[in-house]
């Protein structure tokens, strides 16, 4: 049946493959990080459809709004520029791009072979961050704690990584 | 009305761009961009499981049907958290070793 | 407002994530100042939309801090919701808005952090047009640079708006007169709180000289998101009590 569930679940789709296989065709890296901008949008309307609107909303801010920031601050950073043909690239072309078509084929055939499993109605989820917040503050409460203490280990070691080395001054003894 | 399955096929079809990014691409910050679109593929088939589990098993306890939105939260949080470090490593790399192609630092030694 | 015996509400739609999809789009905005600046092809536009692009960044943190603690007071994230809880007064003449409410540091957390987030002085070093040859839209002219001007004002009146519906009450006001002009009014009310705000950018910009770059990011850091935070778990443990 074409409702219009179907036909916007359809256009978000295509546009989130659309940008998917742009990545892989761009050579350029900062044609790929936004063409993976253009995916994470489209991701956001494909929650918003699910009815999980706070993570579409983190979505939006968190991946597409700071990662890719991050990523497009590298590619300016480093003066990223296009990529060269080497001799493994082309081997990973002609074996790879094949090869992911198979196996992306197989695994929609056997999931489409198995589509007994249901509808999922619009909206079905109840996404507002009120249960949200409910349960993950109360029983995911350990792995949230987690996490924080590991966002902060990737901070530091970031930081460290990234600074430039410290010149040390050899001390000469007499 | 939307199947499930086609919710899953979605984020199989990103999932397996971001393998074959990873695979095909030489360039190490677009390496890194397909492992984040193999992400994204994976975030999407924990909500649409979420969404099918909450419209289907509703009277299970309040835990398995809505978590799914929950484990996408920690996915992006580990996401950000990867992101930041993989990219100070590669800035890293770039100052010793002069370049971006994972080619040219297949050696440990130059 | 009742228009025929019906009433009509005179926003598009009341989301009720409202205040995160406003949060969301600005984030968005930084790609336009990083992308701007690099493209160029010119030294002082990467530089200047570098450290511009980074003070967005850094501001984005503080300024969606500060909103958490009218969000703790209010329960919701419907801006329609947040400003009805505006509502009322305090002992009959102080009017019951957030700002008085126990939001104070919070408001002026989101006033520094909104500054800075637009580029306005005195936190617009990366556009200054003494310092940095304009910064990251040296080479735009003509149609392009009025887009990034229209994108910068534009950015101040949804800056000023979101300050008037957090903070002041939105759209409400004393109401008198007649029935239409009562439907008309909270219009005039919230008009005439978003002036009152962009008069006090335009003012400041008259006013204040411009912050250092490190100075600049070392308020953010340092100062800003600590108060930011401070603030947030005082009126949580308020609203615990």
């Amino acid at each position: 049946m074409i409702s219009v569930h179907l036909i916007l679940f359809l256009a978000f789709g295509a546009v989130c493959v659309a940008g998917a296989i742009n990545l892989l065709a761009q050579t350029h890296p900062i044609n790929s990080a936004l063409s993976l901008i253009v995916v994470m949008a489209a991701l956001a309307g494909e929650y918003l459809l699910l009815g999980a609107e706070f993570v579409a909303a983190v979505q939006v801010i968190v991946y597409a709004g700071a990662i890719m920031v991050l990523f497009v601050f590298v590619i300016m950073l480093l003066n990223a520029g296009e990529e060269e043909r080497t001799k493994g690239s082309r081997v990973a072309v002609l074996f790879g791009v094949p090869g992911m078509l198979i196996g992306s084929v197989l695994v929609a055939w056997v999931v489409l072979r198995h589509s007994d499993a249901g509808s999922v109605a619009a909206g079905a989820l109840p996404g507002d961050p009120t249960r949200f917040g409910d349960l993950l503050f109360h029983d995911f409460l350990l792995p949230f704690e987690i996490t924080s203490v590991l966002i902060l280990i990737a901070i530091m070691g970031a930081v460290v990584l990234a600074s430039k080395p410290q010149i040390v001054q050899k001390r000469k003894e007499h | 009305m939307v199947p499930l399955s086609y919710y899953l096929v979605l984020g199989g079809i990103l999932f397996a761009c971001g393998v074959a990014g990873f695979l095909i691409k030489r360039n190490i910050i677009t390496i890194f961009m397909s492992i984040e679109l193999m992400l994204n593929g994976v975030n999407l088939t924990f909500v649409a499981f979420a969404a099918h589990w909450h419209a289907v098993g509703g009277e299970l306890q309040g835990l398995v049907p809505l978590s799914g939105q929950i484990f996408v939260f920690f996915v992006m949080v580990v996401a950000a958290a990867e992101a930041a470090v993989g990219l100070a490593i590669i800035i890293a790399v770039y100052r010793t070793r002069e370049t971006l192609n994972v080619d040219r630092v297949n050696l440990l030694k130059l | 407002m009742w228009i025929a015996g019906r009433a009509i509400p005179l926003e598009i739609t009341d989301v009720n994530v409202g205040l995160l999809l406003i949060l969301g789009i600005t984030s968005m905005g930084v790609y336009g100042v990083a992308l701007a600046g690099w493209s160029s092809n010119n030294k002082y536009s990467l530089l200047g939309g570098l450290r511009a692009s980074a003070q967005m960044v850094s501001y984005e943190i503080s300024l969606g801090l500060s909103l958490v603690g009218v969000l703790i007071m209010t329960g919701s994230f419907s801006l329609r919701q947040i400003v009805e809880a505006q509502g009322g007064h305090f002992w009959g003449f102080i009017p019951r808005w957030n700002v008085f409410h126990g939001q104070f540091i919070g408001f002026f957390v989101y006033l520094m952090a909104a500054y800075a987030e637009t580029n306005r002085i005195p936190f617009d070093l990366p556009e200054a047009e003494t310092e940095l040859v304009a910064g990251y839209h040296t080479e735009y002219s003509a149609m392009k640079f009025a887009m990034f001007f229209m994108a910068e004002y534009a950015n101040m009146i949804t800056v000023a708006c979101l300050a008037t519906l957090l903070f002041f009450g939105g759209w409400n006001g004393p109401l008198f007169g007649p029935r239409i002009l009562q439907d008309v009014l909270p219009i005039f009310w919230f008009v005439a709180k978003v002036f009152v705000f962009l008069f006090i950018y335009i003012w400041v910009r008259g006013t204040l000289p411009r912050f250092r770059y490190d100075q600049l990011m070392a308020f953010g850091w340092k100062f800003l998101l600590p108060l930011a935070i401070v603030n947030l778990i005082a009126t949580a443990v308020a609203v615990a009590w």
